[in-house]
């Protein structure tokens, strides 16, 4: 196969006789199979200038980019799902019919260009022809030509050109190979209505397709088809619209999942007349595809397990080791921002700046580093065609609980944090196995929650070991590392049964070939994925930030003023050092101020529980982000602000009960750390679950059903032992 | 089987619970697609390239029995499939 463009043919208009400049940009969808290299060829055309925005009313991402077609031309590009066909079995498929079947659309496209894979090329003309049949103009870019010249196959270009009446380009969109001529192909706008037709709705069909296709002024029998088969899902339908074809529908009777499976297999017909043309196969030596021979490994039923658990240990590497250090340069250059400003101004602005706005906005840059890891890794797997093995080898194991494969890497995902994980459950496309993902993902114990563990397991767990082999410390740590994934596997178990599915579940996916990973891909997927979490739920948690952090800095009344002046009284008759003043001054203000307050108002709840009003504002405060705890408790318990974890720790170890014994015995902390085990504290989770699920049932059932189970638990453990 | 028996292209001869399905494959054995079973499962397996008259091969099952590798036709791709879904293909006897 060459590389060079292919002649305009005289079907099309010769590029003279176009408008020179055009009143609007042109605008394509690019659409294909999953796996046809849709992806690789929107990188290609539009490098780094991409956007990920929404499709309305509908949480899949909708990537449109700018490509450079040379010279001053340019056109912009919608990347469409991948799908096998134009009816969706998915709510993200579901995005193709909203946007071609209705030419109104605001982004209605000029062209479609349709990824096939050249060596499949049976099963990927399956979309390309009923594309074809709405007659949408379109150019064919033919995919994977490297692929299907090692496998012997030869595809006559110019026969397969004529036959289809649009333009075909050769390409090895990896590579970057035909990139160049597609874009010429685009720029000259090449782009034909399909020649040929494979498959027309006839005989008893016409009757109900010429009467949709007149109410609603379609130019095109297939069109109108689609609209009898699909009108409850198309979103630019009105109610009457609906009310009416459904009414059609039950007169004629018409029995969509038939007359789709006829469509489909007169449409393959058509198909293998076509291939039979245009296709020779010469078959080169048969010898087993090394995609099989590492499938026997990498699947095998000891080897496979336990790869995929060093894979899992290479991954826990990196998120709490690797990422340690970035972290840590990012807390301190925040922290050394913040210290710049706050001794060169002053001033309640420049508070609210600095320990609201700045701290808030540190909470959220400070998980850049482990997102941008736990993306680059699932980026790897699922580029070199791994995951879809962790899929097949984790199903059976997954199904008891109502999960499936495709909820594993979510899961694992969650142990760093539940903000990436929860967006990685997209690659999920059964609805239901998916919200089950989702809601119970938090209940994993992700990295924000470890200061917490190991501050309160410090503090009553001996540094001990047992049978002279397990250190005490780290039975307990893993302990409530394995209460966390029991209770996420006990919950989906539970809301598989409340929850009725909207759509049926597949399983069935294509097994890609494993391949080398292209880390520009890599690249690109971390750049976006970073962009999301920064944008989306960086706005939630810096405005709960400064909220919190105005409710902790102000009080009712005077109150503040009050116990300030007290403290100083103290302070000037006991002769504190300046040190210890501030300490108590900024304990009594922490006390009197709105969230000191609220403390003291729930302490009745959380009595019970074995807590005071001081966990009670750690708590609160918590509800923002669980990593505010060891700075919340070392204000609380007035440590100053730069003390270390040993020195918390000290703190609460000297915190005494009313009867003079230590505040935080064993039972007590169990209860507390129970309840960080379970409780929903996170905004930024809350706000990537309305991002992701696009409804404020989730976040909120999220909320209350995680609390509620938290608080039951710390009761149990409080009543039944302390 | 409604709509099966509409198109005379995937007739099915023999009573449908008699035959063998793609979940009685050993591995590495290969088989005819003859028809398949459930409707709605059906639209999903043809548009996946599942179509009456391709070969099947059963590359492997995982670990647990469950899930199935089936390679398809001559153009070898594979795809990932649960014994409740492959149930639904029958074969040529
Ligand atoms: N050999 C070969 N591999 C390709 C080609 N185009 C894409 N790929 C690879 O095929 C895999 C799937 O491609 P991707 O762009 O993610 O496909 P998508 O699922 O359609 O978006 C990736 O590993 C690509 O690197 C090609 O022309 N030849």
């Amino acid at each position: 196969m060459q590389e060079t463009p292919t002649a305009p043919r005289p079907t099309t208009l010769p590029p003279s006789n176009r408008p020179a400049a055009d009143p609007h940009l042109p605008r394509l969808a690019l659409i294909g199979n999953p796996n046809s290299g849709k992806t690789s060829l929107f990188n290609q055309l539009t490098g780094l200038n991409q956007k990920v925005g929404n499709f309305p009313g509908v949480t899949v991402d909708r990537k449109t980019g700018m490509a450079q077609l040379g010279g001053q031309r340019r056109a912009e590009i919608i990347d469409l799902p991948g799908t096998y066909s134009l009816y969706p079995k998915s709510l993200d498929e579901q995005v193709i019919a909203d946007l071609l079947y209705n030419p109104d659309a605001a982004d209605y496209p000029d062209f479609v260009v349709v990824t096939v894979d050249a060596s499949n090329l049976r099963r990927s003309l399956l979309l390309f022809s009923q594309l074809a049949d709405l007659g949408l103009p379109a150019i064919l870019a033919l995919n994977m030509t490297d692929l299907a010249a090692e496998r012997g196959i030869q595809i006559d270009l110019p026969a397969l050109e004529r036959e289809l009446g649009v333009p075909v380009v050769p390409m090895n969109a990896r590579k970057g190979v035909g990139v160049a001529a597609l874009r010429i192909v685009m720029a000259e706008r090449l782009a034909a209505p399909p020649a040929l037709r494979f498959w027309e709705p006839e005989g008893d069909l016409l009757p109900l397709v010429r009467q949709i296709r007149y109410y609603f002024n379609l130019h095109n029998d297939y069109l109108a088809l689609h609209y009898a088969h699909q009108f409850r899902g198309l979103r630019f339908l009105s109610d009457d619209d609906r009310a009416y074809l459904l009414e059609l529908t039950e007169k004629y009777k018409f029995d969509s999942t038939a007359r789709q499976a006829e469509e489909t297999i007169g449409r393959y017909a058509r198909i293998n007349e076509l291939l039979l043309e245009v296709v020779t196969v010469t078959r080169t030596e048969q010898r087993e595809p090394a995609s099989n021979k590492i499938d026997k490994v990498l699947t095998h039923r000891v080897f496979g397990y336990l790869i995929f658990l060093g894979i899992l240990f290479l991954l826990f590497q990196a998120i709490f080791a690797w990422a340690q250090y970035p972290m840590d340069l990012i807390d301190q250059g925040v922290a050394n921002f913040n210290e710049l400003l706050q001794n060169n101004f002053s001033g309640p602005l420049v508070r609210l700046l600095t320990e609201g706005v700045i701290a808030g906005l540190g909470g959220v840059l400070i998980f850049i580093p482990q997102i941008a890891l736990l993306f680059a890794f699932l980026a790897v797997l699922e580029e070199t065609g791994y995951m879809a093995r962790v899929t097949f080898l984790m199903d059976k194991l997954m199904r008891p609980f109502g999960l499936s494969g495709k909820s594993v890497v979510p899961l694992i995902s969650g142990l760093a944090c539940a903000v990436p994980a929860i967006m990685g459950a997209r690659t999920i496309e059964s609805w239901k196995d998916r919200m089950l993902t989702i809601f119970v993902t938090p209940l994993m114990s992700c990295s924000a929650r470890i200061p917490v563990y190991t501050v309160l397991v410090a503090l009553v767990v001996p540094d001990e070991s047992w049978l002279g082999i397990f250190n005490m410390r780290g039975l307990v740590l893993m302990g409530l590392y394995l209460l966390g994934l029991v209770s996420a596997l006990v919950s989906a178990f539970a809301l598989k049964k409340i929850l009725k599915a909207r759509e049926r579940s597949y399983f069935i996916m294509e097994f890609p070939v494993y391949r080398w990973p292209r880390w520009k891909n890599v690249g690109l997927t971390i750049v976006e994925k970073v962009k999301a979490f920064i944008f989306q739920a960086g706005k939630v948690i810096v405005a709960i930030s400064v909220l919190l952090w105005v409710l902790a800095s102000y009080g009712p009344g005077n109150r503040q003023a009050q116990a300030e002046a007290q403290v100083q009284q103290q302070a000037a008759a006991q002769r504190w050092p300046a040190a210890e003043t501030e300490r108590q001054v900024a304990s009594a203000r922490l006390e009197t101020s709105y969230a000191g307050t609220f403390g003291h108002v729930i302490e009745p709840v959380i009595r019970p529980l074995g807590f005071d009003w001081k966990v009670g504002i750690a708590l609160l405060t918590s509800f923002a982000a669980r990593e505010v705890f060891v700075g919340t408790m070392s204000t609380i318990y007035s440590v100053g602000q730069d003390a270390d974890l040993g020195t918390v720790q000290q703190k609460l170890a000297n915190e005494k009960d009313i009867n003079g014994q230590p505040f935080f015995t064993p039972v007590r902390a169990l209860s507390l750390l129970v309840f960080y085990v379970f409780a929903m504290q996170c905004m930024s989770t809350l706000a990537v679950t309305y991002r992701e699920t696009k409804s404020w049932r989730w976040p909120l059932g999220q909320l209350v059903y995680m609390t509620g189970l938290a608080y039951a638990a710390s009761l149990l453990v409080w009543q039944v032992w302390g | 089987m409604a709509f099966l028996r509409r198109s005379p292209r995937t007739v099915a001869p023999v009573p449908t619970s008699s035959r063998r399905t793609a979940n009685d494959l050993r591995v590495g054995e290969t088989a005819t697609v003859c028809c398949l079973k459930d409707p709605e499962m059906a639209l999903k397996l043809l548009e996946m390239g599942c179509i009456p008259g391709t070969q099947v091969r059963l590359a492997g099952r995982a670990p647990l029995g469950d899930p199935l590798m089936l390679v398809l036709g001559d153009e070898e791709y594979t795809l990932s499939l649960r014994v409740s879904e492959a149930t639904t293909i029958q074969l040529k006897a």
